[in-house]
């Protein structure tokens, strides 16, 4: 019935989107590749290279032609992206090459919220309409069909990058270099080669190639404030499909999404959501390092700088004696609104906590820590609303459903590890959120679920205070004693060295995935106290900001610690919770508190004060 | 050494957290300001919250000039930005009424945060009128004694397009929206009111692109594979625009088939698209420069000398807002939550598009929108043929809303 | 008793053919070497003993028990201790909590939530800290020792459940000289001491000739001799292919060394068999 003509067009429209895909994500993967830097801030610069192509087209097209000045355009926004990235390198991550490889992300994420800021204040918060491709505006016809000239342009500009890619990778010096740093950094540092300049020529063309994709998608969609956010995640799917720091690799799996997409569509309209982390979880289950990776090497995930675990001094009892002391007399100083801002630091700490539990001790770094929060905030809600359950047995409901979300996903997460580990974390964890965004008659979809309120009992701010601070408190001792116990030590002793596991007779992916499920259990228990203290749950609380801060806390706080957590989610949910009602640049501002906060305390917060606490003692 | 940090910290935490009490002890001296809470999405959607916020600080401007309300007192509006998520703007809401003490809550953009922070309003008995969120759900299924709505919603602005695209002749229709809330409810209202209008249509293709991530050119496709005579399109800003363009270009858009489009004709929208805007496409709007009652004309000149600016809808929206503040307070003669409740409740607002009420049985506004057709002037999208559709002619019947809305 | 009968080992990698028909027998208390040249299979072999590998012909057995293709973890359990090429300990962890982590996965104590981990099997584990030297040093960070006290505590890790068979691939890679007579001098002492079987795969000829019950000579696969330190030496086969020059001068000098100063020793090595 459907004309077989109208598969060609749709493969053709496919092929397009493959192109954008891919060039976004083929400087990330390079980035990472040889840099090992998650970038977040890799959308960001997508973006600015919309932005800067329109601002170059609106001043040169009118002094060059509108031919030559769009086309000489779109270069250059590359290249002032390339720049920017430069800068990015130069100032911010060289200064912290030699921290845990996680504080690159915190330092990355922290210029993804200023960027977004200073977008809106530098050319308005609207959509700016660029100019269309000079030559290519109007249509051409295949099979009958019509099909956009500058279409064309786009399924050809993935495979010439693809192709000038390879030309510099196997053809000059530098592409050498960065070829053999890929597979092997520490060889290149041995080869004599100035690691740095590698580093910021590397950012130059990951940069100018997101800044090349933004650019050349001027003519298709208005520069606008949401394009960082609306690409991130599909750029790092597609990166992590073909195998971080492969590029061909990036190619299929661009190819893959984008095909995919174009004709699941026909089928399930809906799919447009989950498709990409769907295809993501399923290939990463099966190829473990992506359709062309390779393995990375079997070693520890330890952290230069880990300590063996101390227990607690003298002083350190006291000084936890008296945070509990002023904890439990808070109320009696505070307003209520304090008291709801305190309460719900709890449940960042435990929320946090639970996910260093995993990633500190455990070595198992989730970007989707955020589905067990959820998982236990929507088990709460869910038991509220269709069970008519109370709040006790609710409270009892969410780390019951967290942990169960925990030990099915867990499974399969346990099998991987470093950067896929965390991908395939993040898949699950988008899976779980367009589950909630979807199932509208079970969920409410993205308007959630209101009317969650506490027990009579505990409707009182202060009452709901003392219970959060006895549940989540008593989940924190008990997931810190846990850590000291031989279960935590076991999570340790498989972050420091898998093969030694082995070799005791440790069977390490089962206690991983017991971890992986108990630090679950915790998170869902925070999301079960939050979803009473808010009163509501929507797909948010699964969401990937939820997990970003998340991550955050641990990283700001410091990983190698077990109060940095708590410390980090106090000091980031009150800075937040400070800053928001001060300005409407409140993003940029809380960027910025990181970007500082990353250079001057490289070991997270708790991290420099225990250096600061060991340097007093020892005078 | 560790025992004295955290004393330090404890004391740190418990002066900030008196830093936060109300500095001053209420009284209820009559020559106090009014503290009015207000909050809304302004960093994640500053498109829209700049002009809102412009409209309702031009009236509330105006209000205070004129000597204020309740015989004298000013109206003082505490503005936070919600954060863009339920979570945070719950608690901005409750730092809004148990630290500021505001007498009640206005605005909001989201659906979900307007839901949310409508049941925080009913939790804690205060009450909240939202500004912008166009979920039927805010008004009818979770709708709530002390949460009202200013803004025509999603079914009250499908319901006016459907029926400006009764006579277009159209049987087989396509839908595209945004895969969310708004999307799928505009979709859903659509299918019904389009059962309802017109037997004989049906719906031959839907599709759903992700918000912000719309595949324009292969949702294009799947549209015109499925060959409908009529176009219903949801989606706005960038997807609108990606859609416009590749669905102009393929022959969707090819002037022949007619177009229904929700929110298309408003300013937010129409003038960043500048000479692209689609031509012959039906939709609502504001066409703000069109509008010259004398009433319009006076907020137009003010807004205009104000802020050097053409205002949007939302402009109308928060000046509209302002004045309802000034009704309310002003009818009411007290601060108290459930006069101010009942108050409201039927109340009749003097807006520059004319009188507006608000509905007793749900609490929605009689606020309508402007139809009409797209046409392009001059490199810049406008409404002509358009004409003010009243909301009280277009929102839920009385008996869809005692089926579908809680006793209160 | 022979602890460790290995029978017509095969593994092939594609058309490789790495490990062919190699067979020996590990007796109680002996120290068994496995040599060869660079790529002649002694890591394959090895691997295939632990666990790591899977045969694709051959048994493995473990005092009469079948451990063909078992899985590492299970081998230990079984008595199999192990060190590695590049040591293998826990960076983070203290010496001491190294050894404890091995009698706590020897006692099925992993997963206890609450007792205090530094606190179990301790006395233990200094015990076995005691033995390789390494006591003093009880409390300080593995990962910041010197390399040649990280092989200590790996052995002692290795030591802590009392393994009928201890598996040393290259125990002394890595080391310089005087370190690797020392320790392998404090191995050897351990071993005989307790009656530990040992198989080990080692280059350096002074190392293997010194200490060495047994030998086996591997060749691209292939095994070219079985014997005393003596025997191989004396091998024409084995001459040719491997002990040129510098390989035969350190077996002379070190078979010549052990026949002079440890007549004792070696008695009781010969009681022991």
């Amino acid at each position: 019935m459907i004309d077989p003509a109208f598969y060609v067009i749709q493969f053709l429209n496919g092929l397009a989107s493959a192109s954008n895909l891919f060039l976004i994500a083929c400087g990330l993967t390079i980035i990472f590749g040889v840099t090992r830097i998650v970038n977040f801030a890799h959308g960001s610069f997508y973006m600015l290279g919309a932005y800067f192509a329109f601002t170059l087209t609106a001043t040169i097209m009118p002094a060059l032609g509108d031919a030559l000045g769009f086309w000489l355009a779109i270069p250059v926004a590359a290249v002032g992206v390339g720049l920017f990235a430069v800068l990015m390198e130069l100032l911010l991550l060289r200064r912290i090459y030699r921290s845990h490889e996680l504080f690159q992300l915190l330092a990355t994420f922290g210029v993804v919220l200023i960027v977004q800021d200073l977008v809106p204040a530098i050319w308005g918060p609207e959509e700016l309409f660029g100019p269309r491709a000079p030559g290519f505006t109007s249509f051409v016809v295949i099979l009958g069909f019509r099909f956009p000239e500058y279409q064309l342009v786009l399924i050809a500009a993935g495979p010439l990058v693809l192709g000038g890619l390879w030309l510099l990778f196997n053809r000059t010096r530098w592409g050498t270099l960065v070829r053999a740093a890929t597979q092997d950094r520490e060889m290149v540092g041995a080869l004599g080669v100035n690691q740095s300049v590698l580093f910021t020529g590397v950012l130059f063309l990951g940069g100018a190639l997101a800044g090349l994709a933004g650019a050349l998608q001027m003519p298709v969609e208005p520069a606008n404030p949401f394009m960082d956010i609306n690409i991130i995640a599909e750029a790092f799917v597609v990166t992590v499909i073909g195998g971080m720091g492969n590029v061909l690799g990036a190619f299929l799996a661009a190819l893959i999404i984008a095909q995919l997409q174009a004709f699941g569509i026909l089928v399930f309209p809906e799919i447009t959501l989950v498709l990409p982390f769907l295809v993501m979880a399923l290939v990463l289950v099966v190829r473990p390092w992506g359709l062309l990776g390779t393995p990375e090497p079997m070693t520890g995930h330890g952290f230069a700088g880990d300590r063996p675990l101390k227990p607690l001094g003298r002083r350190a009892q006291l000084g936890l004696a008296a945070l509990v002391a002023v904890l439990l007399l808070l109320p009696l100083g505070l307003g209520d609104y304090t008291e709801k801002l305190v309460l719900e630091v709890f449940v960042f700490a435990l929320f946090a906590f639970s996910l260093n539990f995993i990633m500190g001790a455990g070595g198992m770094v989730s970007f989707g820590h955020a589905a067990y929060f959820g998982l236990g905030a929507y088990g709460a809600a869910l038991a509220v609303k269709h069970l008519d359950f109370a709040m006790e047995p609710a409270l009892l409901a969410a780390p019951l459903a967290a942990g169960a979300g925990a030990l099915l996903f867990g499974w399969f997460v346990v099998r991987l590890s470093g950067v896929y580990l965390a991908m395939l974390t993040l898949a699950f964890a988008q899976i779980a959120w367009s589950t909630a965004f979807q199932w509208v008659e079970l969920t409410g979809g993205d308007n959630g679920m209101i009317g969650i309120w506490p027990s009579a009992w505990a409707s009182d701010v202060t009452v709901y205070y003392y219970l959060s601070l006895i549940l989540c408190g008593a989940a924190i001792a008990f997931l810190w004693r846990a850590s000291y116990a031989p279960f935590g030590y076991t999570l340790r002793a498989g972050r420091d060295s898998p093969l030694r596991c082995d070799a005791i007779g440790i069977n390490l992916k089962r206690h991983q995935w017991l971890g992986f499920a108990l630090a679950g259990t915790c998170a869902g228990l925070a999301g079960g106290v939050f979803v009473f203290s808010k009163g509501n749950v929507d797909p948010g609380a699964l969401s990937i900001p939820t997990s970003v801060d998340a991550l955050v806390m641990v990283l700001l706080g410091g990983i190698q610690t077990l109060t940095g957590p708590l410390l980090g989610a106090a000091a980031f949910h009150l800075l937040e919770a400070y800053i928001l009602p001060l300005t409407d640049y409140w993003r940029a501002i809380v960027g910025l508190i990181i970007v500082v906060l990353v250079i001057a305390f490289p070991q997270g917060l708790a991290g420099f004060l225990r250096e600061r606490l060991a340097g007093e003692e020892s005078r | 050494m560790l025992r004295r940090t955290f004393v330090i910290a404890g004391t740190a935490l418990l002066a900030a957290a008196a830093a936060f009490q109300p500095a001053t002890v209420k009284q209820a001296a009559a020559q106090e300001p009014v503290k009015v809470g207000e909050l809304f999405s302004y960093a994640r959607i500053a498109a829209f919250a700049d002009p809102y916020r412009n409209g309702w600080q031009l009236a509330i401007g105006e209000i205070n000039e004129a000597g204020g309300v309740m015989g004298g007192r000013q109206i003082e509006v505490i503005s936070r930005d919600d954060g863009g998520t339920t979570a945070d703007a719950v608690r901005v809401a409750e730092e809004l009424v148990t630290g500021e003490g505001v007498s009640f809550l206005f605005g909001t953009f989201f659906s979900n945060i307007g839901l949310a922070v409508g049941d925080y309003a009913k939790q804690k008995k205060i009450l909240f009128i939202a500004a912008e969120p166009l979920t039927d759900a805010l008004t009818m299924a979770q709708g709530n004694r002390y949460t009202f709505r200013m803004r025509p919603n999603t079914y009250m602005q499908t319901k006016m397009l459907v029926e400006a695209g009764k006579n277009a002749g159209a049987k087989r229709w396509a839908i595209v929206a945004p895969n969310y809330e708004y999307g799928q409810s505009a979709a859903e209202n659509f299918k019904k009111l389009l059962a309802e209008m017109d037997p004989e249509a049906e719906v031959v293709v839907e599709q759903y692109p992700a918000l912000g991530k719309i595949d324009a050119g292969a949702t294009v496709q799947a549209m015109l594979a499925a060959n409908p005579d009529g176009v219903f399109n949801a989606t706005f800003a960038g997807d609108q625009a990606k859609l416009v363009r590749e669905g102009t270009l393929r022959g969707l858009f090819d002037g022949e088939r007619p177009v229904l489009s929700l929110l298309t004709g408003e300013p937010e929208y129409l003038a960043p698209m500048g000479a692209e805007a689609p031509e012959g496409w039906i939709v609502t709007g504001y066409p703000w420069e069109q509008i010259e009652s004398e009433q319009h004309t006076r907020f137009v000149e003010a807004y205009q000398a104000k802020y050097d600016d053409f205002p949007r809808l939302a402009s109308l929206l928060g000046y509209a807002l302002g004045y309802t503040v000034k009704t309310l307070l002003d009818t009411a003669g007290t601060t108290d939550t459930e006069t101010l409740v009942d108050t409201l409740k039927g109340l009749k607002v003097e807006t520059p598009i004319g009188p507006i009420a608000f509905r007793a049985i749900d609490n929605q506004s009689t606020m309508g929108a402007y139809v009409g057709t797209l046409a392009v002037e001059d490199g810049q999208g406008k409404m002509v043929d358009w004409y003010y559709a009243d909301g009280a002619d277009y929102a839920h019947s009385e008996a869809e809303v005692e089926a579908a809305r809680p006793a209160e | 008793m022979t602890v460790l009968d290995v029978s017509g080992l095969r593994k092939a990698f594609g058309g490789l053919t790495a490990v062919d028909e190699v067979s020996f027998g590990v007796e109680a208390g002996q120290l068994f070497a496995i040599i060869g040249p660079n790529g002649a299979g002694k890591t394959t072999c090895f691997n295939m003993v632990g666990g790591q590998l899977r045969p694709d012909r051959g048994s493995v057995r473990l005092a009469g028990r079948d451990i063909t293709g078992e899985a590492p973890r299970r081998i230990w359990r079984l008595g199999v201790g192990r060190t590695f090429q590049v040591a293998a300990t826990f960076g983070s962890m203290t010496v001491a909590e190294n050894v404890q982590m091995a009698f706590l996965s020897h006692h099925g104590r992993l997963r206890a939530l609450l007792p205090s981990a530094r606190r179990l099997y301790r006395e233990q584990a200094l015990a076995v800290l005691e033995r390789v030297g390494m006591a003093g040093q009880a409390e300080r960070q593995c990962g910041l020792l010197a390399y040649g006290d990280i092989k200590r505590v790996e052995l002692a890790i290795a030591l802590a459940h009392q393994p009928k068979l201890l598996l040393m691939d290259e125990p002394t890679a890595g080391m310089a000289p005087r370190e690797r007579i020392e320790l392998m001098a404090l191995t050897a002492g351990i071993v005989r001491e307790s009656g530990i079987s040992v198989l080990f795969t080692e280059h350096d000829m002074d190392v293997v000739f010194a200490h060495a019950d047994r030998l086996l000579v591997l060749d691209r696969g292939r095994q070219v001799a079985t014997g005393t330190p003596a025997e191989v030496r004396d091998d024409a086969e084995v001459q040719r292919i491997y002990l040129g020059g510098a390989g035969a001068e350190a077996a002379a000098r070190q078979i010549e060394a052990r026949a002079g100063e440890q007549l004792p020793g070696e008695r009781a090595e010969g009681e022991a068999r």
